[in-house]
């Protein structure tokens, strides 16, 4: 009696006009009309993940710019203004740049991935985003042979982000990757969800996702993306270095102090499922990897 | 005849009153759980609420001997042992909510070796299991009769165990999340001032017990016994 019954028609299936107009608008600004939405297959999708309701996805947020609530983001990120933006690149490239965001969306056609999505707090989606390759953009600005990691930085506004006035966290929130993760295929420019514009509390106007670690790696907000020579310090390894390694690939052998991580709720199931090394990835990033203690750099 | 039923009844209704309002936010927990309103993580959500209840009962059984002593309310102590046991029932739901709905068990067969791997790597886990099982012995001694079998002293001296668990209950949601939430910072400082109120208390009655050998407060009284 406590199990939501999924409904017969999944939100995702019906296209209700307020959506199908603003989808429109959507493609419109982009100037992308030739813009497919068909999923990409060969990216590791499997039978059983079914797309995770769209209300969920955008009711049950871990974003503490906007509280510390899941659903905090939802009730306060509206009030995130996300026009006028821009995107620095910078750092080590030979073309730093900086892109006004539908500038940005107009040149890097987005298509549609289905990831799975799996947060350290050992719960799960499967999230149909509307997105480019990280890879993209970076060899459009040119790394020099210098460049070894890529850094990000969310937004620090705190009249509109409220959490950043409290100190959950340190802020602004950043992230970062090793070069070759940054270029690898599977690693996403997120502008957009279910085939809509990304609503403020899933990170917009641009965000990162990994799909193969655990999901506070995916930056939200960016406002800065800079390549580096040395590894750049992560917002949740600095708050506790024990929970949170710079990697964070989603692994059932490495337990977190506070969740196991060997099995995992996913959103819209009851009971949990065991938890799959990279979040199901591996065919496609273990090699990243190779010769690595994956228990010290967790 | 009648009379002795009005006094019963008069005895009664408060705590019946006290019950029914305590029980209000697991009534609705049940009402939003039909009407599909525990947002994407019902499980994490309803283990929450009871959590929180929990928390929050322990800390209101806690504020009564203050409350009394510094309102020379007597007649409230008499509601003492109804919150404990209310806070006992919340979190008896908080902790079979984790069992069966977060950890599967018995359905998923396995379950218990995670229970027990949480129980013994998790610190946040481990202090809110241990607040839990200190809970038990003052739950199964909250009848008049246990009283009266331990005696007074005893008795207290035995329910101040309550103390270590509302701690470690605190501690339990302190640790339970991640980054620095701010809420269970206010439990505790509610709970530090009820402890703070407690200690000063304790000084003042023994001072007074020095110079007129009074007992110390039974449970019971008043009125039950007087």
């Amino acid at each position: 009696m406590l199990i939501r019954r999924p409904p017969d028609i999944r939100p995702a299936e019906i296209t209700d006009e307020r959506a199908y107009h603003s989808r429109r608008e959507f493609v419109s600004s982009l100037g992308a009309l030739a813009l497919s939405l068909t999923p990409v297959k060969g990216l590791g999708v499997r039978e059983d993940d079914k797309p995770t309701p769209y209300d969920d996805i955008t009711t049950y947020n871990n974003y503490y710019e906007f509280g510390y609530e899941k659903e905090d983001p939802s009730r306060y990120a509206g009030a995130l203004v996300t026009r006028p933006w821009t995107v620095a690149i910078e750092g080590e490239v030979h073309k730093p740049q900086t892109f006004a965001i539908d500038d940005l969306i107009k040149r890097y056609p987005a298509e549609e991935r289905v990831y799975r999505l799996r947060c350290v707090e050992a719960w799960s989606m499967v999230i149909p985003w509307l997105g480019f390759p990280l890879a993209k953009l970076l060899q459009d600005v040119q790394p020099t042979s210098n460049a070894k990691f890529v850094a990000f930085t969310t937004l620090y506004r705190p009249e509109q982000m409220p959490g950043q006035k409290t100190d959950i966290l340190g802020w602004p929130y950043v992230e970062g990757l090793r070069l070759d993760e940054a270029m690898h295929p599977l690693t996403l420019l997120v502008t957009g969800l279910y085939g809509n514009p990304l609503p403020n509390q899933d990170g917009a106007p641009l965000r990162l996702v990994v799909p193969w670690k655990y999901g506070f790696k995916g930056i939200k907000a960016i406002v800065r993306i800079r390549l580096t020579r040395q590894q750049p310090p992560t917002t949740w390894n600095m708050a506790a270095p024990n929970e949170y390694g710079f990697y964070a690939n989603v692994n059932p052998d490495v337990d977190h102090p506070r969740w196991s991580q060997k099995r995992e709720r996913r959103i819209g199931d009851l009971f949990r499922r065991p938890t799959v090394p990279f979040n199901g990835y591996a065919d496609q990033v273990a090699s990243l990897y190779a010769g690595m203690d994956l228990r010290t750099n967790f | 005849m009648s009379g002795s039923w009005r006094q019963h009844w008069k005895a009664w209704l408060p705590h019946a009153a006290l019950v029914t309002l305590a029980l209000v936010p697991l009534a609705l927990i049940v009402r939003d759980a039909l009407a599909g309103r525990l947002g994407a993580n019902p499980i994490e959500k309803i283990t929450h609420r009871t959590g929180d209840w929990t928390l929050r009962l322990l800390l209101a059984t806690l504020a009564i001997t203050p409350l009394r002593w510094l309102t020379g309310w007597n007649a409230v102590i008499r509601y003492r042992r109804t919150l404990g046991l209310l806070a006992f029932s919340y979190v008896c739901v908080h902790f079979l909510i984790y069992l069966v709905l977060d950890q599967g068990f018995p359905v998923q067969g396995f379950a218990l070796g995670f229970v027990a791997a949480d129980i013994a790597k998790r610190p946040y886990i481990t202090v809110g299991f241990t607040a839990f099982l200190l809970l038990w012995p003052l739950a199964l001694t909250s009848s008049r009769n246990s009283i009266r079998r331990l005696g007074g002293r005893r008795w207290n001296a035995l329910h101040r165990l309550i103390y270590v668990a509302a701690a470690l209950g605190t501690l339990h949601f302190m640790w339970s999340g991640k980054g620095k939430n701010p809420t269970p910072v206010y439990y505790a400082l509610v709970l530090i001032l009820l402890l703070v109120v407690r200690v000063w208390q304790d000084r003042v009655v023994a001072k007074r017990a020095g110079a007129a050998h009074a007992p110390p407060p039974s449970p019971l009284t008043p009125p039950l016994l007087t």
